[in-house]
């Protein structure tokens, strides 16, 4: 609809408040796409509601000439299930990072995916801790040295996108701060999805985590290691598209397409009700190194929470009328004194 | 103390009497209390029941870790305790012996079921003899009946199979002590009809039943029965409700009354998970109710649904307060309304998760990291729950502030006749939401406040013209934009205190109940109402009158309090904790108190407290 496109400008959904984040950091790249799409988007500005936890990217909703709250640490899904619930014509954001979403609020976020409330949540994902200064996190790579793991961390990090796979999520991406297009189509088909919706972003902390992304962003290496995760068609991928990826009983295989042809290479495709695909394909890396999917992973139709609730408070009323307290008072038997 | 006869005597009156039901956890015992209280009730009784259960659900059976008891106070007058010890014990087992034989008064009647007497659970209850063999009962009145024999042949025929038909033997204790007490026995046998239906455990239950109440008539052994008659009470129409029934039912009606939707989001904990069960039970109400992942989402997920406008409810106990704390002290940043619902129960840690205590008294005021005052108000009884609920809606809307209300394991557990009200007298005192930008040039000020209640307005998302952001760092004093100025955080730490300060204006003055010109007097909080009002009641009648102050908000408390308090040259305070309310009022007033302090997860008798008061009035005198 035209209407959608000259109704906003980005200049309507940015805040009066001075955006306090490191120069050069991601933030500021997703902050712009987010803004430009809610202005493409024919949503009503006051229905939008940002909300976040703590870190870095949880001062996103400041930012924002919308409805936010600025949470505590790893409990933005939580309160924004609440909001959701309370009011289902809400378009209702999660801003979080690998910390926040990942470490303190692991239960949340998975809890939130699984029950399949109408959110978008938006994981940026730095493999560091910044607001803190630079603590390894629970996407920080092995041997990583940080100021807290200063021989190098032993843990092993978490694959979100396998993560919010296997938290039975209904829609599943992963996009990168840079490629603001990309980021861009994939944050709307977020928006169209109807249910909780997952995107990991990998966003670029210069100072404390600079190259972590280089093998996805970088000259050349980004044309050899980016597989881009297009609905419908085969996953290949490679500067010439000589290389592909086959799922079979094993999981997910790199070929190269000369030797099998092109009809042997699987053909994505997120609407598949088992999640077995798309789990094997996020697991093709652990991390930004080597091939990496980007893209939508899974969009597959669930009700939502908030929709079968509103349904049954409906439900409810119509078969036994709206509730009158005087009567339900009543259910343990009564008895009068004269 | 009561002969044996043979021949029928007319029913001996009494003006009340107390009866403790006690077995194993599986034995039924608290469905036995419960129809006993349902049937008294009926009758027209005054009662107050007390129920007493282990934290496990199925301890290991016959053990004294598996005791569970119900205990139940009726009388023809006005009565507010469960009573201190019981005239009656029914016991179904050694073990339930073991563990509630020292409470029975001396020369109580003592109900046994004979058969489960044998060597296993005689060894399991830890007695090296038999107690109804070597005498030790000599002190009690004791009636024997072979409750299990009795019970499997009366079931017999009625289609539940062998072994099944012991779980009955409950009812047969329950048809015994109804013919004692010459019960009525329709509503027993309405409800097993209800219950039931045709299912063949419900025929089996009823004939279980009849079996004791004949049991009664024919046996040789006893023959008294006794009469209560029903109490003068209020007239009205009554139920009998239970604490957390109550507080359910009063949550709804304060939602009512500020014309929003409720939204209930809990973890399950004891005692407190009744409250969540009743609420999900009603979703014609339009009762939004989420079971959540754990404590901290489910206090989150109440403030998100509060700042999209419906009034958000959180239900926990001790440990899951703990949790909240944080979101607690965000509600309080924020200025959004949160009710939290503190069931307390025995702590510190886990405690005792199914005994009473009055120990979050503390946390509820102070327990939060910062300045981060709330209004805190306690349910006294049951039926007070119900209003409690109403008022903690009332002022987290009217003042957009969270709000604490501590109940406890015995006001959630026990039940009392409940004269129900005229829920069109409830006052409806609705919600305000912003509509308009109020700001000088069409901007909109989330921190405005109205200059009488301090309140800041209620923007729900959605409305036009008025996006905004709040969070947890410290907002600016009007824009509430994002503030580190040094001014700005005093000023602003300031205003939410005299904002908390100012619900006093919606606080009655303090009411001095008993004698207000006695020497001594006791103040009180929570659920310890009945307790102290009886034994203030019986230290009266033996001469020794003391006045009663019983507080309602903890926190602001009454404007007066300081100046009543100072009107007395000695001030009890009776508390199931260790001396917190005692260490409010020396802070706040600077008067000397005297705790009487009880932790042992149960409630205070009417005795503890008449006898403090009569050890004090003497002292005076």
């Amino acid at each position: 609809m035209k209407k959608a496109a000259t109704r906003y400008t980005r200049a309507d959904f940015q805040s009066d408040q001075e955006v306090r984040w490191c120069p050069g950091c991601g933030n500021f790249t997703i902050l712009a796409t987010v803004q430009n799409l809610l202005a493409e988007l024919d949503i009503d500005r006051e229905k939008h509601v940002f909300v976040s936890g703590i870190g870095c990217s949880s001062r996103f909703p400041y930012y924002m000439n919308t409805y936010g709250v600025h949470s505590i640490h790893g409990r933005a899904p939580a309160f924004a299930s609440g909001v959701a619930v309370a009011n289902p014509e809400l378009t209702v954001w999660v801003i979080t990072g690998d910390g926040d979403a990942l470490s303190i609020g692991g239960n949340h976020l998975i809890h939130a995916l699984r029950r399949n409330l109408n959110l978008n949540i938006l994981l940026f994902n730095n493999q560091i801790y910044g607001l803190t200064k630079g603590q390894y996190s629970p996407t920080s790579e092995v041997g990583m040295r940080t100021k807290t793991s200063p021989i190098g961390s032993i843990e092993r990090p978490f694959n979100p996108v396998s993560l919010a796979l296997g938290a039975e999520a209904s829609f599943v991406a992963r996009t990168i701060d840079m490629d603001r297009n990309h980021a861009k189509t994939v944050l709307k088909a977020a928006v169209a999805h109807h249910g909780s919706s997952f995107i990991e972003i990998y966003q670029k902390c210069n100072v404390f985590n600079d190259k972590a992304f280089t093998e996805l962003t970088g000259h050349p290496q980004r044309d050899e290691n980016r597989i881009d995760l297009v609905a419908g068609e085969p996953v290949v991928f490679g500067p010439n598209h000589e290389r592909g990826v086959i799922i079979g009983p094993d999981g997910a295989e790199i070929v190269d397409v000369a030797d099998v042809g092109i009809e042997a290479i699987t053909v994505h495709d997120p609407t598949n009700p088992d999640p077995g695909p798309a789990f094997a394909l996020s697991r093709l890396s652990h991390g930004p190194h080597g091939p990496t999917p980007v893209g939508i992973f899974r969009d597959v139709p669930r009700p939502t929470y908030e929709e079968v609730m509103s349904e049954r408070i409906d439900r409810a009323r119509q078969e036994h009328g709206p509730g009158v307290l005087a009567d339900l008072v009543r259910v343990n038997g009564t008895w009068t004194i004269e | 103390m009561p002969e044996k006869t043979l021949t029928i005597p007319p029913p001996i009156q009494r003006d009340q009497v107390v009866i403790r039901f006690a077995g194993d956890s599986g034995d039924g015992i608290q469905l036995a209390g419960s129809q006993f209280t349902a049937a008294s009730a009926a009758f027209g009784n005054d009662l107050v029941t007390f129920p007493d259960y282990p934290a496990e659900i199925r301890a290991p059976a016959g053990t004294l870790l598996g005791v569970s008891s119900f205990q139940v106070h009726i009388a023809d007058w006005e009565i507010l305790t469960p009573g201190d010890r019981p005239d009656v014990l029914v016991v179904m087992n050694p073990a339930a012996l073991k563990v509630n034989i020292g409470d029975l008064q001396p020369g109580g009647l003592l109900l046994i079921n004979r058969d489960s007497f044998d060597e296993r659970n005689l060894a399991k209850a830890e007695y090296d003899a038999n107690p109804l063999e070597d005498g030790s009962l000599r002190g009690y009145h004791v009636l024997t009946a072979p409750m299990e024999e009795l019970t499997k042949a009366a079931v017999k025929g009625t289609g539940v199979p062998g072994r099944a038909a012991l779980r009955s033997k409950n009812f047969f204790a329950l048809g015994l002590i109804s013919w004692m007490f010459n019960r009525p026995t329709e509503p027993i046998f309405d409800w097993i009809e209800e219950k039931y239906g045709d299912d063949p455990v419900g025929k089996g239950n009823a004939a279980a039943f009849r079996a004791g109440y004949n049991f009664g008539i024919t046996t040789q052994e006893y023959h008294h029965t006794y009469e209560i008659h029903p109490a003068h009470l209020t007239p009205g129409v009554y139920t009998n409700i239970n604490g957390n029934q109550a507080l359910a039912w009063g949550l709804i009606a304060g939602c009512e009354a500020v014309g929003r939707p409720l939204f209930l989001s809990s973890y399950p904990i004891t005692p407190a998970t009744s409250i969540l069960e009743a609420l999900a039970r009603h979703r014609h109400f339009g009762i939004r109710t989420i079971q959540a992942e754990d404590e901290i989402a489910a206090a989150c997920m109440a403030l998100g649904a509060s700042f999209a406008g419906h009034v958000g409810v959180t239900t926990t106990s001790g440990p899951g307060m703990a949790l909240k704390s944080e979101t607690i002290s965000l509600a309080v940043m924020t200025e959004l309304p949160l009710v939290i619902v503190d069931v307390q129960r025995a702590g510190p840690s886990t405690g005792l998760p199914t005994k009473v205590e009055q120990g979050d008294l503390g946390m509820a005021l102070y327990g939060r990291h910062g300045d981060a005052p709330l209004p805190v108000i306690a349910a006294a009884s049951p039926g007070d729950a119900f209003n409690a609920a109403i008022e903690a809606v009332r002022v987290a809307v009217k003042y957009m502030t969270p709000v604490i209300l501590l109940s406890d394991g015995y006001v959630a557990n026990s039940s009392e006749p409940w004269l129900i009200p005229d829920f069109d007298e409830i006052a409806e005192s609705p919600a305000v939401f912003a509509t308009e930008p109020n700001g000088p040039e069409g901007e909109f000020f989330p921190y405005a406040r109205n200059p009488k209640t301090l309140a800041r307005p209620w923007a729900l998302p959605g409305t036009p013209g008025l996006e905004h952001r709040i969070g947890g760092l410290e907002k600016q004093d009007l824009t509430g934009s994002v503030s580190y100025d040094p001014e700005n955080h005093q000023r602003m730490l300031a205003l939410r205190e005299a904002k908390v300060a100012r619900v006093a204006d919606d606080i009655t003055p303090v009411k001095i109940t008993g004698d207000p010109d006695s020497e001594l007097l006791i103040v009180s909080w929570g659920s310890t109402f009945g307790a102290v009002r009886a034994g203030r009641n019986n230290a009266e009648k033996a001469g020794h009158p003391a006045a009663h102050v019983h507080l309602r908000w903890l926190k602001p408390l009454p404007r007066d309090l300081g100046e009543v308090l100072d009107r007395y040259n000695t001030i009890l305070v009776p508390e199931l904790n260790r001396d917190q309310l005692a260490r409010l009022l020396r802070s706040e007033y600077l008067v000397p108190t005297i705790s009487l302090d009880k932790t042992k997860g149960i409630p205070f008798t009417a005795a503890e407290i008449s006898d403090k008061i009569v050890e004090l009035l003497e002292d005076e005198t």
